[in-house]
């Protein structure tokens, strides 16, 4: 097992120059002189393009600026934003935990409404429930997570006065409000997965439960629910739990706009307000912080997945 | 080899056909195209005449589907947006394969470090969250409809790879293939007439499947204003417009995020459906992945 996780990490030092190397070349699709479109285009003053392109060292050969900037970003500094002076880093380090709570209370949704739905239609294969649950998450892996949102707000706060309609509280003010905040945005974000999960959970249940040693349990006497508790769902889950780290990067994606409708002060408003400005610095400190997550994420993932199936292990 | 054999396709063909929800997909997605493609025709009004009497109302036997902020029949609108919409999948999926089928028949059957090197920076963008990475594209390229078609179809890059590549090299240590290469059938020949029929039908559900979660990127982008610029309207920028009654009129909500919906569920059924029928081709690159 230590073995695997060594060979999974040094896997990860190639993989994350070239993620960078990708982030860092964002920067050749502006389009005609970086520095003036950055700078705010034909109004900006000389004065102001000639600090631009110092700031960012776009005076300097590619390789020189991809040596600085990887390697400032390697010791977490990611410049200063071009508007405020402000650090990227210690924005990204304020807004990560508010867009982490977002995107985990949507996996939270996920595998509570997943798994469950999951179990039910795997188990009862061929029956209405079966078919419900079908019908249900196609509709919802077809929905704009963003309208789903919408519509949360239009019945749950709107009309039926029940739940916030946007905002956030910090938890550290009141841990009730800043959940009662999140419900909204992490069903709207959490569906859409939960039922990717749920049709990948019931497909394999259904071929696991018909496996000779399930009939075995089966015929030693087990009750009906533990043999699909204790013994099917562990074979089961190996599909869903490997696509938990795709979904956690979709959920990611998903909160740039989610943040937006919502008034949410984390990564993805910060962001979406770097894209309006083109505030390059943000743009590439985001991307490159959100693409690590990730892989940290599918590395956990699937260390979670080696240790429940020893066969990963070896290959 | 008798003469009343069935092809492969009539085979699937048949098949699919036998599919009920799959039909009922393939049927919704042809009237979708058919109404965006005569949208002057089926609009019951100008995707842009402002009724100026009826702001932000239900809908009635004058507008079937109400009218939004500023008079405008939403009908009309969901038509033409759908327009828009539809374009924009089209163009991202001809994108996304033109790039990843020279790419992916390469990686497959030449191998060696060109395969080494292009499948290390699929696996980097692979780690780009889709919607995070078209955003950072579409706005640095600065907002427009073709800029945003570019963006969206940047992420669908690596998985159409990755299939063609699995399927390449599934077929490539055939023994017909051999028999070709020992008569001495050149590389191109061989990628165009013996390897590309192969790799087709699993692009084929690839594909299905990519045009519903485009349409939904194409929606999420220009709901943020990096998509279809205005005057033009997409499915998405009419639920941007309709975000901002939100409060006190929900309506306009409904009509483009149901359109969206049902068109990527069609999109979704076919695409199962093709997998389903295209048979025992497909469970190869499933096994590689």
């Amino acid at each position: 097992m230590g073995g695997y996780i060594v060979r999974r990490i040094l896997a990860l030092i190639p993989l994350i120059l070239i993620l960078s190397a990708l982030v860092f070349a964002l920067s050749f699709l502006i389009p005609g002189d970086p520095a003036r479109t950055l700078a705010g285009g034909l109004k900006a003053t000389p004065e102001r393009v000639a600090l631009v392109r110092k700031q960012l060292g776009l005076d300097r050969p590619v390789y020189v600026q991809y040596g600085h900037w990887v390697g400032h970003a390697s010791t977490g500094n990611l410049g200063k934003s071009l508007l405020d002076n402000e650090t990227v880093g210690s924005q990204i380090k304020a807004r990560f935990p508010v867009t982490l709570s977002l995107a985990l209370g949507a996996m939270v949704v996920t595998l509570l409404i997943g798994i469950p739905a999951g179990i039910l239609a795997g188990t009862h294969p061929g029956t209405f429930i079966d078919r419900l649950v079908t019908f249900g998450t196609s509709a919802a892996i077809a929905m704009p997570d963003f309208w789903l949102a919408m519509i949360l707000v239009v019945v749950f706060a709107v009309k039926l006065h029940m739940l916030p309609a946007i905002g956030y509280i910090h938890p550290t003010a009141s841990p009730v409000d800043w959940i009662t905040h999140l419900y909204l945005p992490c069903f709207g974000l959490g569906l859409g997965g939960a039922a990717s999960i749920a049709r990948l959970l019931r497909g394999s249940l259904v071929d696991v439960l018909e496996q000779d040693y399930i009939r075995t349990a089966g015929a030693k006497g087990l009750k009906p629910r533990t043999i699909v508790l204790k013994h099917a769902l562990k074979n089961a889950a190996m599909a869903p739990i490997t696509v938990l780290g795709i979904q956690f990067a979709y959920l990611l994606g998903g909160t740039v706009v989610l943040e937006q409708i919502f008034s949410i002060p984390g990564m993805g408003q910060y962001f979406f307000n770097a894209l309006v400005r083109k505030d390059l610095p943000v743009i590439q400190g985001v991307t490159l912080v959100v693409a690590i997550t990730f892989v940290v994420v599918n590395l956990t993932v699937d260390v979670l997945y080696a240790y429940v199936n020893p066969k990963v292990r070896l290959a | 080899m008798s003469a009343d054999a069935e092809t492969p396709w009539r085979r699937t063909a048949r098949r699919f056909a036998k599919n009920p929800a799959a039909m009922v997909g393939l049927i919704f997605l042809g009237l979708v195209v058919v109404m965006v493609l005569l949208a002057s025709f089926f609009s019951p009004y100008s995707p842009s005449t402002q009724d100026l009497r009826m702001i932000n109302t239900g809908p009635s036997g004058r507008h079937w589907l109400g009218t939004d902020f500023v008079g405008r029949d939403i009908l009309s609108r969901v038509i033409y947006g759908g327009r828009a919409s539809m374009e924009v999948c089209v163009v991202v999926v001809i994108l996304a394969v033109g790039v990843a089928l020279p790419l992916g028949l390469i990686t497959g059957y030449i191998g060696g470090w060109l395969d080494s090197v292009i499948m290390r920076i699929m696996d980097a963008l692979f780690t780009f969250p889709a919607l995070i990475l078209a955003l950072a594209v579409a706005a640095l390229l600065g907002p427009s409809v073709g800029h945003a078609a570019i963006a969206i179809s940047i992420p669908f890059v690596p998985g159409f790879v990755r299939v063609i590549r699995a399927q390449v090299l599934a077929v490539r240590e055939e023994t017909y293939v051999e028999a070709s290469r020992s008569v001495g059938v050149g590389r191109s020949r061989m990628l165009r007439k013996h390897i590309f029929p192969n790799v087709a039908s699993p692009l084929i559900v690839q594909v299905a499947l990519s045009f519903g979660y485009a349409l939904l990127a194409e929606a999420g982008l220009s709901f943020l204003g990096f998509g279809v610029q205005p005057p033009n309207s997409s499915w998405g920028t009419m639920l941007q417009s309709a975000y901002s009654f939100i409060l006190d009129k929900p309506w306009p909500l409904l009509p483009p995020g149901l359109a969206i919906m049902l068109t990527v569920l069609a999109f979704n059924l076919v695409g199962d459906g093709l997998r389903d029928s295209l048979g025992r081709e497909i469970f190869v690159v499933k096994a590689e992945k």
